[in-house]
């Protein structure tokens, strides 16, 4: 018996894999099940059987209570023998990241994290993700009987299907204490701009030289109707705006229709998240910013010059 | 606290040209070196150790260039290191570099806390860690951002989407770092030059193992043990029109003209 097992502790993660495990276990003709870990889960589970899952199992332990991947990892083990299968889909959210190579390596298994794709070829899974940095995509297969396969966040939709005739198990798990204890969690404050959905974005980067200065790029964004995301740099390291507003490989992956990178140089890790965009215009300083290679258009000159003269531009022609 | 760092010598990135006609990647005689996370794992591994004594082990694996690679790393301030350079190691996947590194771990033995980056600078997949702390039976951390010693526990504050989680862990414990941890300086002449007089150390297949079994099982390590197969590798078509002005007047009129007829300014 082999199968596939869909995993994740977001909900709209685990029903687009669900959804994508639908076609996946069609071709491979395997049975697609699910498991649901921790109390807060457990309520997703008719969902999961209206979304095409067989068989769905359901576990709680007072050790899920804080995540620790080596917890999780072995209660996802205990579901997987139980459930026969030899595919785990989960999320490459971070813990998913945490969570699909630690239950890989108890499994002997083959893994890939960050998966942008997933098909099935020949019988077989093939997986693609991004590699040397960001710079080329790489499409690989396992060779293991088992597989632990960590699929990006939100590339798939989730959509209702199968017979719906599935059935729920609970399952005992017998979990050793977590060695772990919360001691705090704090909200980060978001940006309340969902830049994923942006149809027009402007990024911005180092160029700047305080904060205070993003002014410009946010009035650019007024007279466009867009959002402002910014590399990593400034949201994680320097705080000038929310992290939920980075745009890049450890980000959000954009494609807007139109994105203007400000004092940004192009580093492959941020401009992973632009690479779909329909129209790319960059401004810098610097004649040799890698940007411009990757731009439709661009203009060499200061930002702190060129930005307002934009943005006076922009006004002039919407009237 | 005796802290053991893990690293990978990695290729320079940004020197990695596209052939034009095929879209590969050219990956010969690039410039080695160690990603910004192995350092910024380090450097933290330093901070702990200047902050609660012990010691402090750099443990890498890569090509024989590491024998001059290592030498950062102990500038940086890491009291000895073990290289891994043997030819059975090469072609490893990150399952083989994992039981690799957890032999070595368990060689060394006397540790409290093993450190390494979240992710390699080159492939960044972030198996590594987790499969070590899987191996070795250890509580695990990733996407530290700090990392504080209270009473016998490691509290780690965790970097997630959309919080800063912290926890206490029991140490032994394994911990991967986010660059945002700490800003690793470069090192002073003064730390280049003791760095050389430091142990190095590099093992051989027959020295690394733990030491109630003989060696390493060629079986488990190298290309032979690779689950991992790569069927293309291939760089994105980009197909842009890098249309560039340096005149800013005339730039600012064209593209403002050329948004217009692309449809993504409103005319």
């Amino acid at each position: 018996m082999s199968g596939i097992l869909i995993y994740s502790e977001v909900k709209s993660t685990f029903l687009g894999l669900l959804t994508r495990g639908r076609a996946l276990a069609e071709a491979l003709d395997q049975p697609l099940t699910a498991a649901l870990l921790g109390e807060e889960s457990a309520a997703w589970a008719g969902e999961a059987l209206s979304h095409g899952a067989e068989r769905v199992f359901v576990g709680d332990s007072p050790q899920l209570d804080v995540f620790q991947a080596r917890t999780y990892a072995d209660a996802l083990a205990q579901v997987a023998a139980q459930a026969e299968a030899d595919i785990i889909l989960t999320g490459s959210t971070l813990r998913g990241r945490e969570l699909a190579p630690r239950l890989t390596q108890k499994l002997e298994a083959g893994c890939a994290t960050d998966v942008t794709d997933l098909a099935v070829e020949d019988r077989r899974l093939i997986t693609q993700r991004r590699a040397l940095g960001g710079k080329t995509l790489s499409t690989e297969a396992r060779t293991s009987p088992k597989q632990v396969i960590a699929v990006m966040p939100k590339l798939y939709e989730a959509e209702p299907g199968g017979d719906g005739t599935g059935e729920i198990v609970e399952i005992p798990l017998e979990l050793e204490p977590s060695a772990t204890r919360l001691v705090e969690s704090k909200a980060k404050p978001s940006g309340g701009v969902d830049i994923e959905a942006a149809e027009i974005l402007i990024g911005v980067g180092r160029g700047f030289e305080k904060e205070e200065d993003l002014q410009l790029a946010q009035d650019l964004a007024d007279a466009l109707g867009g959002a402002v995301g910014c590399t990593r740099p400034l949201s994680y390291d320097y705080n000038w705006l929310p992290d939920d507003l980075t745009i890049g490989l450890s980000g959000k992956i954009c494609a807007p229709r139109l994105y203007i990178a400000l004092g940004l140089s192009g580093q492959i890790q941020h401009t992973v998240g632009i690479m779909d965009s329909d129209v790319i215009l960059a401004i810098n300083k610097e004649k040799s910013a890698p940007m411009f290679k990757m731009s439709d258009y661009g203009i060499v000159g200061d930002l702190y010059e060129v930005v307002p003269r934009l943005v006076e531009k922009i006004r002039g022609a919407g009237n | 606290m005796n802290i053991i760092v893990c690293m990978k010598q990695v290729v320079d990135l940004e020197q990695i040209r596209i052939k034009t006609q095929t879209r590969e990647p050219v990956m010969e005689g690039l410039p080695v070196m160690f990603g910004d996370f192995d350092k910024c794992a380090l450097e933290e591994a330093v901070r702990l150790k200047e902050e609660h004594g012990g010691k402090v082990t750099a443990v890498a694996a890569g090509s024989a260039k590491l024998k001059d690679t290592i030498k950062e790393a102990l500038a940086i301030g890491a009291d000895e290191a073990i290289i891994l350079t043997d030819e059975a190691y090469q072609g490893s996947d990150t399952m083989g570099s994992a039981r690799l590194l957890a032999q070595v771990i368990q060689k060394i033995g006397d540790y409290d806390l093993i450190l390494m980056g979240d992710g390699s600078a080159d492939d960044y997949s972030g198996e590594v860690p987790p499969r070590v702390a899987e191996i070795l039976d250890l509580p695990q951390a990733g996407f530290a951002r700090e990392i504080k010693v209270v009473d016998d526990a490691l509290h780690v504050t965790r970097d997630l989407e959309a919080a800063h989680e912290t926890i206490a862990l029991e140490l032994p414990a394994l911990v991967s770092v986010s660059t945002e941890i700490n800003t690793p300086p470069l090192p002073a002449l003064t730390d280049i030059l003791k760095a050389g007089r430091k142990p190095l150390h590099t093992w051989a297949p027959d020295e690394v193992g733990v030491p109630d079994k003989a060696g390493l099982d060629p079986a488990q390590i190298g290309t032979n043990a690779s689950v991992v197969e790569v069927l293309s590798n291939l760089a994105p078509v980009q197909d842009r029109k890098e249309i560039i002005f340096e005149d800013v007047e005339e730039g600012l009129a064209e593209i403002t003209k050329a948004l217009e007829s692309e449809g993504v300014l409103e005319q």
